[in-house]
């Protein structure tokens, strides 16, 4: 009938608005909700969250070992050619040849923080790293090597 | 004990003594309109820091927290940009309507100010049809905007100055609907008798249900004549720009911005004066200890603690509802607010008639 479903829509209008005014009092009468950063004075302690997408690093473990293979696999991923993988042939305990990385060079200036090589590599050699702050005045200083110098492959890692 | 009646009339006696007649009159003429214009300054500068205060903390946002202890003189610093703005004509506009619109805007706001009394017997013009002369005058608002939004040369500014036009003409209907309800209460169109008719209780209470429903009705309506949120249709920042103000800019701009600040402030004092009693302190019928107590709270200090309550609503609407579309708008006004407002119309008036009232 018209006339029921007119005031049924008045009171479903009007409760859902209630509904609404609930939630914003609610906020505005609960300061600790606030979610902003202050950034610049907090920054001693500023928390960010665990998927925030700084920079692209290769975590090395004590010995001074990475677990990239060179498989290039990060470098076909990257959509604007941040990554570029440089190869040095090594020998190992066989006397075989064996390739190798000699530099992993990363161009942060390039980099969108997309995370599309973080995703392609299949032996978790690179991360995404929390740090931001990464101005410099020299943009030489962009272009990072990844793997730290005289670093070789962990053991196992194929 | 202190008062603003008692300010106004020492003030009225010494001037009477030192000066003739007339010039008594201009000098207090020249008073009240400093007093008017005063008010406004102070209005738009409390106003914009408790609307962006409000505004941050509905949505988790701590607000303007920089200049001065805890952010409270940002409105100060923001009008003095806009002072030292340059304020330009487009080359395209109707040069002598487009610097018009701003001061006809604030005109209507300062003639809004004459019947509103701020606390017991200080009332600029206590003219006996008050409450007609809001409605009548308040309406006025819309040309301005019109002519804001028709001399800027601007297809974005006419469009939002042609749909608040549709909405002025409206929402007009159900805002008077339910201003009458009050006056037919009352039977006085007269503010000071309004207020004196709620000496035993505010008419929200007194009237029952039907008289909180003139009140909604009131609040939506004003709300959408201010052309505020979610009525915004006149200025929707995502669709048109700024809409009517959108070519204006330095003190033409902050005008606009003021008046409908003080527009706010006006429409919220008359919702306070017709239904929660204006400057009348909150009385319980035969509680005499606790009565007293009440009047012992200034009566400008319930005037402005009413005006802010209701203020504070209406900037609670805007941080928390989404824009209605224009269709919306039309249908919301025609198929809801009309007939529900003129259907509790009758009934406040069968109430008047039968005595249900207290």
């Amino acid at each position: 009938m018209f006339i029921t479903k007119y005031i049924k829509d008045v009171y479903n209008g009007v409760k859902s608005l209630l509904v609404g005014m609930k939630r914003t009092l609610y906020y505005f009468t609960h300061h600790k909700e606030i979610i902003t950063q202050q950034y610049p004075d907090n920054r001693d302690t500023l928390v960010l969250p665990e998927r925030f997408k700084g920079e692209v690093v290769m975590p090395h473990d004590e010995n001074n070992e990475h677990r990239c293979t060179g498989c290039q696999a990060c470098e076909l991923a990257c959509p604007n050619g941040t990554i570029k993988v440089i190869f040095k042939n090594e020998l190992n305990a066989e006397g075989k040849k064996k390739k190798a990385i000699d530099k992993l060079v990363y161009h942060l200036e390039l980099c969108t923080m997309c995370n599309l090589c973080i995703e392609a590599c299949p032996s978790d050699a690179i991360k995404m790293a929390q740090t931001f702050e990464h101005s410099v005045f020299d943009r030489n200083e962009l272009t990072k090597i990844l793997n730290n110098p005289g670093s070789k492959i962990m053991d196992g890692v194929e | 004990m202190w008062s603003f009646s008692n300010i106004a009339n020492n003030l009225h006696e010494w001037l009477s003594n030192t000066f003739n007649p007339t010039m008594t009159l201009i000098i207090e003429m020249v008073l009240a309109g400093v007093a008017v214009i005063g008010l406004f300054a102070a209005l738009g500068l409390v106003l914009v820091i408790m609307e962006r205060k409000v505004s941050a903390w509905m949505q988790i946002r701590l607000g303007p927290n920089r200049v001065g202890p805890k952010g409270m003189l940002q409105s100060l610093a923001d009008t003095l940009k806009l002072l030292v703005k340059e304020g330009l004509t487009p080359n395209g506009a109707d040069k002598f309507l487009f610097n018009l619109a701003p001061f006809i805007a604030m005109i209507v706001a300062m003639l809004l100010m004459a019947p509103i009394a701020f606390a017991k017997d200080f009332q600029l013009w206590d003219l006996n049809i008050g409450v007609l002369y809001v409605s009548a005058v308040s309406s006025l608002m819309v040309i301005s905007i019109l002519m804001a939004g028709w001399s800027s040369n601007n297809k974005y500014s006419l469009m939002g100055a042609m749909r608040s036009g549709a909405q002025i003409v409206s929402y007009e209907l159900s805002a008077g609907l339910s201003v009458l309800a009050v006056v037919v209460m009352t039977g006085s169109l007269q503010v000071s008798d309004i207020i004196h008719s709620q000496a035993d209780g505010w008419w929200i209470f007194k009237g029952h249900i039907p008289m909180v429903i003139a009140f909604v009705t009131f609040i939506i309506a004003v709300t959408a004549e201010t052309n505020r949120a979610p009525f915004d249709l006149a200025e929707a920042e995502s669709e048109l720009t700024a809409g009517f103000h959108t070519e204006y800019s330095g003190m033409k701009f902050a005008l606009f911005f003021l008046a409908e600040y003080v527009n706010v402030f006006i429409v919220c004092a008359i919702g306070a004066t017709l239904f929660l009693g204006g400057w009348m302190p909150f009385h319980i019928g035969n509680w005499t200890a606790f009565n007293h107590v009440m009047d012992y709270i200034p009566s400008s200090i319930w005037f402005f603690g009413k005006t802010f309550f209701l203020i504070f609503v209406i900037m609670w609407f805007r941080w928390t509802f989404p824009r209605l579309r224009i269709d919306q708008l039309l249908n919301l006004e025609w198929k809801y607010l009309l007939p529900i407002s003129m259907i509790n119309l009758l009934i406040v008036t069968a109430m008047a008639i039968l005595k249900w009232h207290f």
